[in-house]
C-alpha cells in the first residue's frame, strides 16, 4: 500500500529576488566594506612604486634623480596622496578587525579587544618612529 | 504619542501573483508592542491571510526573523517605538527564496548545517559508568559564545556574499562548526577542516562583518570564521614543514 | 494523495521527540524512523526552558531522596513505580547528553555543577547557565543529524491519527509549504507534542503549545490523565508572560509584596533567611507559591499595574557578577522587554500558566492504552509529576521517557504487522473534511481570534489557581457554546501555500477539546490537591480522590471522566511539609 514518493522539499513557485549589481551602495556598511577591499589596489600601487624606485636606484644616480623628478610631478603627487589615504584606511580597518581573528588567552581569560588592537597601533607607531629616526638622522 | 502606526507589509501569494506586492495596514501604536504584536493584530483583526512564522516571542526560538525597515531583525524583539517615525516596512528575510508573504525557505541552511558535522566526533566514547568528560569553566568559555546560536538566520540575511554566492556555507553553520572544534570533548577538527577548506567554506568569507552586527545573540560568527581561517592557515603552514604532520 | 510509510513515526520534534527518534535509531538502525513536526525542531518550545534538569549525581544525595521530593512535590498523586524508574535512569540519560556535547555548567575542577531548585532537599539540578532547555534541544537536534535513518518531515501539521483494527497506524498531515495532504503509515506512533498552555491567556508558553497531540490522542480514543492539574509558574513577566526562571530564586532571589515584605513566610513555607534554604520560602514548590500570590492579592498587598496585579522579585543583593554568571538571560529579558536592570531594580512578576502535569495517559514504558500509540514529554502523563511538578524534573523527563517510549515503540514496530487496507480511505476522508470545513468554506460569521479570546477568558476565570463548582460548571457550558460556534468559522485565507490561518483554526479546535477535558476533570475532582485548589472543597481527600482522573471522549463529544488507581510502592501518603 505504501508508495514512498519523495517528500517535496521544493516548490517551483518560490520567489527569488535578484541581487542588484549595485548591492554595495545599499548601506554604509556595505560601501565601507567595498572601499576597504579596494584599498588593496592602492597597497599594490605603493608596492610597485617602491619596486620601481629601488630598480632606478640600482641603475645609478642619474636614473634615480629622474625617478624622483617623476614622483614630484603633480600627477604622481595626487596619485600618491590618494593612495596614502587609502593605505591609512586599510591599516586602521585592519588593526580594528585584528582582535576578531586573533583571540589570545592569558591564564584562561580572553585578552580584551582594545588591547589587541592597541598593541597593533603601538607597534605601528614604534616601527614608524624607528624608520623616521634612521631616515632623518642620515 | 501617535495613536496608530502604518505597517507596509510585503505580500506574496504564489497562487495569484508572480511577484511580491506591498500592502499597508494601520495598527494601534502601543509603547510595549513589538513588530510581532503588530503583525498578530493584523492577522487577528484586519487580514487573516497574512502568513508569518513566530513561536516563543522571547528571542530564543529563532522563528520570527524578518527584514524590518531594511534590517534583518527578530520581530519579537523590535519595538515599534524604537523605529523612526513613519511607515514601518516589514519584508521577508533577504537572500532566501520566499514561499509566501513573510515566510522564507530555510532548507539550504539545514543542509549546510548537517554538512559541517555539528556533533561531538570522537574516536572512542568514554563509557557512561565513568562519568562526565571533565571540562573546566575556562574550557567551556572557549566555545560557549558560539553555542548560543538560535539559528535565526539573520546573519545569512545580512551577508552579501551569501546573497551573491548562494553556495557559501554561511556564518551560522561555520560558527557552529567552530563551536564543536573548540569543545575540549571533540576530536573532529580535522574532518571539519577538510569540509570547510573547500571554496564554498570559510575562505569564501571576505570578512564583511555584517553577520556579527545582525546577530541578536552576540555569537560573533565573523569572529568564529576569521579565527578558523587563522587556525586553518597555521595548520597548512605546519604541513609544509618537513616535520609538520597532517 | 501522497502516501508514505515508516516503522516509527514521532510526532513533535522537541526534546522528547528527538530523544525518542535517536533511541529508535540506536535500538535498531534498520528501522525507518521519522520525525514529523509543525515547526522546525529547533523552534520547539523545549528551547525556552531555562532553569535546569535534575538528576542525582553528587555525593550526599540519593535516588530515594529525589524520589521522595518528587512524590511529595506531586502531593502523592505520582505513580511511585514510574518515579523510581525515573530517578534511577535520570543520571545516565543526563550523562549521555553530556557525552553528546551539552555544555553543562561546571565546577572549577571540571565536574558537572548543580544548583538548588524548588521543592528539592538536595542540590541536584544540572544547568547550562540559564538556558538549559536551549542547550539541551540544540544538542539533541544536532546529534540527531548524525543518525542517517532519522528522516524528518519539517513543517508538516498533523491533523488526525489513523486508527484501525484497534491500533494506531499512522497520521494524516498537511505539508505547510505546499498545502499537500500526506498520509503516513507507521508501525508505531509516538506523540511528543508538548503541553497546552495557550489554552490560557497568560502563559510562558509559545504560540505552538496548543495541546495538538493531546487532542489527537483524545479524538483517537486514548484517554487524557489528570488534566485538571495546570501548573502556574510563580514568576512570569506581566503582559508578555515571559518566564523568569526559578533559578533566580534558587540563586537567592526574594519575593516581596508591595510593602517590601517577604510574604511567603505567612504561608507555612518557613522563616526568611538571607541565603536560600532548600525546600523553604522562595524554594518551596510552585503551586504553593502561586497560591500565596492569590492570597496576597485578596489581602490587597500586591501591586497593581496596567496589566494586572504583580509582586516584586528582588535579586539586587546577588550582585552583578553572580547575575551575569548564573542568570544572564534573566537580565537580558528584563532589560529588553521591561527596560529594567535586575542588578539595580526589582522585577515585577506574577504567576502565569507554565506546564501541564496532565496529558495522554501512558504506562511507565510510554505506551498508551491504544495499541501502537506511545507518548512522552509534557504531552504525556505517566505520571511522575502528580498534582504538581517540581522545577527541573521535566527536562530530565524528556530524556528518560523519550528514550523509554522510543525503545518500546521500536520493539512494537519490529513485529511488522501490516497496515490495514482502509488507511488510505480514512486519509482521503480527512482530506475532504479539511477542504470542506476550512479551505473551501465561506460565509461563516465567527472569527478565530474572538473565539480564542473568549476561551481564554473562560479558562482564566474558571480554571485558574482557585476553582469552584459554579464557575467550573459555567465554564463547561461556555466551552460547549464555543465548540458549537466554531462550526461557523470561515477563513480569510483560502490558499494552499503556507496557510497559517488554517493551522490557527485547527489549533483552536484542538484547544477547545483540551479545555473541555481540563474543566470537566476539575469539576469532578472535589478536593484540593497540589495545583488543583477548590475553594468549595479545600483540603486533600485521599479516601475519595487518591486516584488519577481519565478523560475520554464520550457520546456527544463531551469528556467522560473515569478514575484509575495511583501506584504506591514505598512512600505512603503523608503531609507535604516545606520550611520546617
Amino acid at each position: 500500500m505504501s508508495a514512498p514518493a519523495g517528500y517535496t522539499p521544493y516548490h517551483p513557485r518560490w520567489y527569488r529576488r535578484r541581487v542588484s549589481v549595485w548591492w554595495w551602495l545599499e548601506s554604509r556598511s556595505y560601501t565601507g566594506f567595498v572601499l576597504r577591499e579596494v584599498t588593496s589596489v592602492f597597497v599594490a600601487f605603493f608596492a610597485l612604486v617602491l619596486l620601481w624606485q629601488v630598480h632606478a636606484l640600482g641603475q645609478g644616480p642619474a636614473a634615480y634623480s629622474r625617478s624622483l623628478a617623476r614622483l614630484q610631478t603633480p600627477l604622481f603627487l595626487a596619485l600618491n596622496g590618494v593612495a596614502l589615504l587609502f593605505v591609512l584606511f586599510h591599516s586602521v580597518t585592519w588593526f580594528n578587525l585584528a582582535p576578531t581573528a586573533m583571540v589570545v588567552r592569558l591564564r584562561g581569560k580572553r585578552v580584551p579587544d582594545l588591547v589587541i588592537a592597541g598593541a597593533n597601533y603601538v607597534a605601528w607607531l614604534v616601527l614608524s618612529a624607528a624608520v623616521a629616526a634612521i631616515l632623518l638622522r642620515g | 504619542m501617535p495613536q496608530t502606526v502604518t505597517l507596509s507589509v510585503a505580500r506574496y501569494r504564489p497562487e495569484e501573483e508572480s511577484e511580491p506586492s506591498v500592502q499597508t495596514y494601520e495598527v494601534p501604536f502601543r509603547k510595549d508592542w513589538v513588530v510581532l504584536d503588530a503583525l498578530n493584530y493584523i492577522k487577528d483583526q484586519l487580514d487573516g491571510s497574512l502568513s508569518f512564522r513566530w513561536s516563543c516571542r522571547m528571542g530564543v526560538c529563532g522563528s520570527c526573523g524578518m527584514t524590518v525597515n531594511g534590517q534583518p531583525r527578530l520581530t519579537c524583539a523590535s519595538f515599534l517605538s524604537a523605529e523612526p517615525p513613519g511607515p514601518i516596512r516589514v519584508e521577508p528575510l533577504r537572500y532566501f527564496p520566499v514561499i509566501r508573504d513573510l515566510v522564507v525557505d530555510i532548507t539550504d541552511f539545514l543542509t549546510k548545517l548537517k554538512k559541517v558535522k555539528p556533533w561531538i566526533v570522537r574516536q572512542d566514547e568514554k563509557p557512561l559508568a565513568e562519568g562526565e568528560y571533565l571540562q573546566t569553566p575556562d574550557q567551556l568559555d572557549a566555545y560557549k559564545q558560539f553555542s548560543m546560536c538560535i539559528n535565526c538566520l539573520l546573519c545569512y540575511s545580512a551577508c552579501p556574499i551569501y546573497g551573491l554566492e548562494p553556495t557559501f556555507i554561511g556564518p551560522a553553520a561555520i560558527a557552529l562548526a567552530q563551536r564543536y572544534n573548540q569543545d575540549s570533548r571533540d576530536e573532529g577538527s580535522a574532518e571539519r577542516l577538510e569540509i570547510l577548506s573547500h571554496h564554498d567554506g570559510m575562505w569564501q568569507c571576505t570578512f564583511v562583518g555584517e553577520c556579527t552586527k545582525a546577530c541578536p545573540k552576540h555569537v560573533d560568527p565573523a569572529g568564529a570564521i576569521q579565527q578558523y581561517k587563522l587556525t586553518s592557515a597555521t595548520h597548512w603552514f605546519k604541513t609544509l614543514l618537513p616535520w609538520g604532520g597532517r | 494523495m501522497d502516501l508514505f510509510s515508516c516503522d516509527v513515526l514521532v510526532v513533535g520534534g522537541g526534546g522528547a521527540g528527538l530523544r525518542a527518534a535517536i533511541a529508535v535509531a540506536e535500538t535498531d538502525p534498520k528501522l525507518r524512523v521519522a520525525v514529523i513536526s509543525k515547526v522546525y525542531p529547533m523552534r520547539s518550545h523545549t528551547v525556552s526552558a531555562e532553569g535546569g534538569a535534575a538528576a542525582v549525581i553528587k555525593a550526599g544525595d540519593s535516588l530515594d531522596e529525589h524520589a521522595y521530593d518528587t512524590i511529595s512535590g506531586g502531593d502523592w498523586l505520582s505513580d511511585q513505580d514510574a518515579v523510581e524508574a525515573f530517578v534511577r535512569e535520570a543520571p545516565e540519560e543526563m550523562l549521555r547528553l553530556e557525552h553528546w556535547g551539552c555544555p553543562w555548567s561546571r565546577e572549577p575542577d571540571g565536574h558537572i555543577a548543580v544548583r538548588p531548585f524548588g521543592g528539592m532537599k538536595r542540590e541536584r539540578t544540572w544547568f547550562a547557565a540559564d538556558k538549559t532547555g536551549f542547550h539541551m534541544l540544540h544538542t539533541l537536534f544536532q546529534t540527531s543529524l548524525k543518525y542517517e535513518p532519522v528522516r524528518r518531515y519539517d513543517e508538516c501539521f498533523v491533523t488526525k491519527l489513523l486508527v484501525d483494527e484497534g491500533r494506531c497506524q499512522g497520521v494524516v498531515a498537511i505539508e505547510l509549504a505546499t498545502g499537500k495532504v500526506l498520509a503516513i503509515a507507521a508501525g508505531a506512533v509516538i506523540v511528543c507534542t508538548g503541553g497546552c498552555g495557550k489554552v490560557f491567556p497568560f502563559t510562558t508558553n509559545a504560540n505552538i503549545k496548543n495541546g495538538d497531540g493531546m487532542a489527537l490522542a483524545y479524538r483517537a480514543g486514548a484517554p487524557l490523565k489528570d488534566m485538571e492539574f495546570v501548573q502556574y509558574h510563580p514568576t512570569g513577566l506581566p503582559f508578555t508572560g515571559i518566564l523568569i526562571t526559578e533559578a533566580a530564586r534558587s540563586e537567592g532571589g526574594w519575593l516581596l509584596n508591595k510593602d517590601g515584605y517577604r510574604y511567603l513566610q505567612d504561608y507555612d513555607l518557613g522563616k526568611p533567611e538571607p541565603k536560600p534554604v532548600l525546600r523553604s520560602m522562595e524554594l518551596g514548590p510552585r503551586d504553593r507559591l502561586s497560591q500565596a500570590f492569590v492570597k496576597e492579592q485578596e489581602k490587597g498587598r500586591t501591586l497593581e499595574g496596567p496589566y494586572g496585579h504583580y509582586v516584586h522579585l528582588d535579586v539586587r543583593h546577588l550582585g552583578e557578577k553572580v547575575i551575569e554568571r548564573k542568570i544572564p538571560f534573566v537580565r537580558e529579558l528584563c532589560l529588553k522587554y521591561m527596560n529594567i536592570d535586575p542588578v539595580k531594580e526589582m522585577i515585577p512578576v506574577r504567576p502565569v500558566v507554565h506546564y501541564m502535569m496532565g496529558g495522554i495517559s501512558t504506562d511507565t514504558l510510554g505506551a498508551t492504552p491504544l495499541r501502537g500509540l506511545y507518548a512522552a514529554g509534557e504531552a504525556a502523563c505517566v505520571s511522575i509529576n502528580g498534582a504538581n511538578r517540581l522545577g527541573s524534573n521535566s527536562l530530565t523527563e524528556l530524556l528518560v521517557f523519550g528514550a523509554r517510549a522510543g525503545k518500546a515503540a521500536a520493539a512494537f514496530a519490529a513485529e511488522r504487522v501490516s497496515p490495514s487496507p482502509s488507511l488510505l480511505a480514512q486519509a482521503q476522508d480527512e482530506h475532504r473534511r479539511l477542504e470542506e470545513r476550512f479551505l473551501r468554506k465561506t460565509g461563516g460569521k465567527e472569527k478565530i481570534a474572538t473565539l480564542r479570546s473568549e476561551m481564554h477568558e473562560t479558562m482564566e476565570t474558571s480554571a485558574g489557581i482557585y476553582r469552584t463548582e459554579s464557575t467550573l460548571k459555567e465554564a463547561a457550558g461556555q466551552l460547549e457554546g464555543l465548540q458549537a460556534r466554531f462550526e461557523d468559522v470561515s477563513l480569510d485565507d483560502h490558499s494552499y501555500t503556507f496557510n497559517t490561518e488554517l493551522t490557527a483554526a485547527l489549533e483552536l479546535s484542538f484547544m477547545l477539546d483540551v479545555a473541555q477535558t481540563i474543566v470537566q476533570s476539575a469539576l469532578e475532582r472535589r478536593e484540593s490537591r497540589g495545583s488543583h485548589q477548590r475553594t468549595d472543597h479545600p483540603g486533600r481527600d485521599d479516601g475519595a480522590f487518591l486516584k488519577h482522573s481519565l478523560a475520554s471522549r464520550g457520546a456527544g463529544g463531551h469528556p467522560r471522566i473515569e478514575y484509575a488507581p495511583v501506584t504506591i510502592t514505598r512512600w505512603p501518603p503523608g503531609q507535604r511539609v516545606y520550611g520546617r
